[in-house]
């Protein structure tokens, strides 16, 4: 037997594993909203009823499609400028001086909290001081989920950014300086021009993450299966109603859960990809 | 005198706006500063909470002991006594957990990132990149529910230690498969090509040769997959959902450090135990990353 | 006008005062306390003429060169002493916007602006500064200037286009073309040809020539044969120091320093 023909089909049928575990998984998620389909079809996308009671079942996944995009979305919002402010000053203020890997480095420590945490500092610390400046009730909804979600997402926007900041060409900077600009104007038009779709891509990857993100927003985002009303409103998302009602869910509200699943697979995958759609043009 | 021109001058339109500029552009660093400073606080802010609410909690028996039951907790809390009772079953659970899950996720990452590094130009491999980064785009509570369907409905018959590891495995092997091609790309060519002119049979150039060469690499990217799983709680509850002992059998329940602190946050009596936990976690991963970063500086230069 | 100079006795000159358009006066510079780039250097460079400074790699005649529009200071930990006058002002109390304008400076790999248009590259320094002008003068402004460095036929029919297409050589006359369009006193150029081919370098030099007539032109130069072509002066540096400052024919064909003498004749640098 030749060993490099074996070899060579040990490396190939692992690649085929990898496609089939993947296609797999999305079948299975197919298979398993399949009796949610039957029962609502596509009026599941639009209907924001959500009521498990037996006999009377309705379900729709409007208000945690409607929840998941305005914490996401808030969550960039505010996630940008802290993203944009810390990618400038490691690679471009501070570039190269001890700053810059103090900032850098507080970055990767935020990058390794597990999501778990999040909540809980969310929830003792930040909703306290939420609720005691006024701005909410009780300290669930959106707002503050939306916040504890944007600084989670910073590690994934800053560590494209930094790359994409750090090679615009010196040569650049200098014949601008040279032109009499100041360092905003050399930000404003050398430095940004040539990285902004390297930043936007690594926007859109950080708003991918937070799609997907369960533990820390259903810690505080005040768990009622609603549509979202305003920015300091309770609801729910994709994630976090998995998370929460999948315990006791059998039957068509299990499959419902299921599609919800679905659903969230396919929007973080299609993010994704047009992320890296981005990075490949700009390579 | 002189005059300072010798040439016409574009007319009169050379504002003389260097101050506005010069302020503007102070004033955009400060708040770029401020930004940067604002990212810092938080970070510090939630370790230092971790510290000071969890170390006081944490002692021999944090090590060694189960986690407590409500009612003890409830007994503890009215004396004003420390919670009695450890995280051991969580320790032992997440550890368990991650070993099987590595026994599956880390041969095969390396295989499938061997073959990426084997075949960088053709249109399937591209494939399978693509299906990689799709792969570890899944949110984690998708990948649980999955497993679900496919372990404890159908293998095991109940939450499990096996499910539990297979939804970790799908998570760890992206992170593998990439470290894994990018650690062999950064092993000169000149050494492969040096064996195969020896006549080494492939599987022997890949085991004997590339492996070793990107060693560190590839054990860097598996020390960050395994603190990134150690973390994971959401696909945990769809697959192994907790045990309040330790336990061994695959196909039975464990628990797990996230999975307890989930446990303790919902439960009123248990929440001082909540950041001696927390911190345990926080620092485990810690080390993790810190080790994986020492490792890939050291054997950088070869 | 001669002006010679001797580093062994500082400051003998015999001045021009109505010629003289920039003054090294006693420039030292230094990285890190003791590390000196440049060393006491004092000399007057004339108007609308070319002067080519030359010397071994190191010696100082870049950082002198961006001492002149104040690039160095874009580095920390530079320590100046002495200053530079531009007539009679002394460049260290001029806002470097101001400053900048009125020194132009090309740079040794062509750099356009890569998202900007051949168009929006030349009128850059002024979007750059936040001027804003009508269209038909910023059309004129174009069109002169591209005039000016012999660009506008070959590039007037894609004044909108992206410049990375030209060449080597039109990139860099583009780069001229855009520190040309404030109608700067001075232009300074780090060695702009030591990336283009012989026939692009031969046609920088002819507009170089040209533009001496308008413009005060300094010049770092790694290649002999060029300060010997298109300088009217040069200077020769040597560890930071200024060894030899007077008119390319004389100091080619009679250099007073052996230091000179060794470089021209290629003994080292």
């Amino acid at each position: 037997m030749n060993s490099e023909k074996i070899t060579r089909y040990i490396l190939f049928g692992s690649s085929l594993f990898l496609l089939i575990l993947t296609g797999g998984m999305f079948y299975s998620l197919v298979e398993g909203s399949l009796s949610s389909f039957h029962v609502f079809g596509w009026r599941f996308l639009f209907s924001s009823e959500w009521d498990p009671t037996q006999g009377d079942q309705h379900f729709g996944a409007l208000a945690f499609i409607a929840g998941t995009l305005f914490t996401s979305v808030f969550a960039l919002i505010v996630a940008i400028p802290l993203a944009f402010s810390t990618s400038l000053i490691v690679a471009e203020y501070f570039r190269n001086s001890w700053f810059a890997n103090v900032v850098s480095t507080s970055v990767d420590l935020l990058a390794g909290i597990p999501s778990v945490i999040f909540g809980l500092w969310g929830f003792y610390a930040l909703r306290p001081f939420i609720v005691s400046i006024g701005l909410s009730h009780q300290g669930f909804g959106i707002f503050t989920a939306g916040l504890v979600l944007a600084i989670m997402i910073v590690p994934y926007a800053t560590s494209l950014s930094n790359s994409i900041i750090l090679m615009v060409p010196n040569e650049l900077k200098e014949a601008a300086y040279s032109l009499g600009a100041t360092r905003l104007e050399v930000i404003w038009n050398v430095i940004l021009p040539n990285a902004r779709s390297g930043i936007a891509a690594s926007y859109i990857l950080a708003f991918g993450r937070a799609l997907g993100e369960t533990m820390a927003v259903t810690m505080l985002i005040g768990n009622a299966n609603i549509l979202p009303k305003g920015l300091f409103s309770t609801g729910n998302t994709m994630a976090s109603v998995i998370a929460n009602e999948f315990g006791d869910a059998t039957g068509v509200h299990l499959s419902a859960l299921i599609e919800i699943g679905l659903l969230l697979f396919i929007i973080t995958a299609i993010i994704n990809a047009i992320g890296k759609l981005i990075i490949k043009k700009t390579a | 005198m002189n005059s300072s021109t010798s040439i016409s001058k574009p007319a009169g339109k050379l504002a003389v706006n260097f101050r506005s500029r010069s302020v503007k552009s102070k004033l955009f660093f400060s708040v770029t500063l401020f930004f940067a400073l604002v990212t810092i606080a938080v970070v510090l802010l939630i370790i230092a909470t971790l510290i000071v609410k969890g170390l006081r909690q944490i002692n021999l028996d944090f090590f060694t002991k189960v986690a407590p039951d409500t009612f003890q907790a409830m007994m503890a809390n009215a004396s004003g006594a420390i919670i009695p009772g450890g995280i051991l079953n969580g320790i032992a659970g997440s550890l368990y957990l991650v070993a099987i899950s590595s026994i599956f996720a880390i041969p095969l990452g390396i295989v499938i990132g061997i073959y990426l590094y084997e075949n960088p130009k053709n249109k399937y491999a591209d494939l399978i990149r693509d299906i990689t980064d799709i792969l570890q785009g899944i949110p984690s509570i998708v990948v649980g529910l999955i497993v679900y369907l496919w372990v404890v409905v159908h293998v095991t018959q109940s939450y499990s230690v096996l499910a539990g590891s297979v939804a970790l495995a799908i998570m760890m092997l992206p992170l593998i498969i990439r470290s894994t091609e990018e650690s062999l790309k950064m092993v000169p060519e000149s050494l492969k090509e040096a064996a195969f002119a020896l006549g080494t049979p492939y599987y022997k150039v890949i085991l004997r040769v590339l492996i070793p060469s990107a060693f560190s690499g590839l054990i860097t990217g598996i020390l960050l997959a395994l603190s990134r799983v150690l973390g994971e709680t959401a696909p945990l509850l769809l697959t192994t959902l907790g045990n309040s002992a330790v336990n061994w059998n695959l196909s039975k329940p464990v628990s797990a450090v996230p999975l307890l602190i989930w446990q303790f946050y919902n439960d009123p009596n248990m929440v001082n135990l909540v950041w001696s936990s927390s911190l345990f976690l926080m620092a485990f991963v810690l080390i993790l990353n810190i080790l994986s970063k020492w490792i890939a500086s050291k054997k950088r230069i070869q | 006008m001669l002006l010679t100079r001797n580093t062994t006795m500082i400051n003998e000159q015999k001045i021009t005062k109505e010629q003289t358009i920039l003054t090294f006066d006693d420039l030292s510079i230094a990285y890190d306390k003791d590390k000196y780039a440049v060393k006491n250097v004092s000399a007057e460079i004339q108007k609308n003429a070319i002067t080519a400074i030359m010397g071994p790699s190191g010696c100082g005649k870049t950082t002198l060169l961006r001492a002149i529009n104040r690039m160095h200071e874009l580095y920390p930990n530079i320590l100046t002493t002495g200053k530079i006058n531009l007539y009679q002002d002394n460049i260290y109390e001029m806002s470097t916007i101001e400053l900048r304008r009125k020194i132009g400076m090309v740079f040794q790999r062509p750099n356009p602006f890569p998202t900007m248009s051949i168009y929006e590259n030349v009128i850059a320094g002024y979007k750059l500064n936040g001027i804003h002008l009508k269209r038909a003068e910023r059309d004129e402004i174009v069109e002169t200037t591209l005039r000016d460095v012999a660009l506008w036929e070959e590039v007037k029919s894609a004044l909108h286009k992206k410049g990375t297409f030209l060449s080597g050589g039109q990139q860099q006359r583009l780069c001229v073309a855009r520190a040309l369009a404030f109608k700067p006193d001075v232009i300074l150029l780090d060695e702009p040809t030591s990336a283009l081919d012989p026939i692009s370098t031969a046609k920088i030099e002819d507009l170089l020539v040209e533009l001496k007539k308008h413009y005060t032109i300094i010049l770092v130069t790694h290649n002999m044969s060029q300060a010997a072509r298109i300088s009217d002066y040069s200077m020769f540096m040597y560890l930071g120091e200024l060894i030899e400052y007077e008119d390319t024919k004389t100091m080619f064909t009679n250099p007073k320093d052996s230091r000179t003498e060794g470089y021209l004749t290629g003994k080292f640098g």
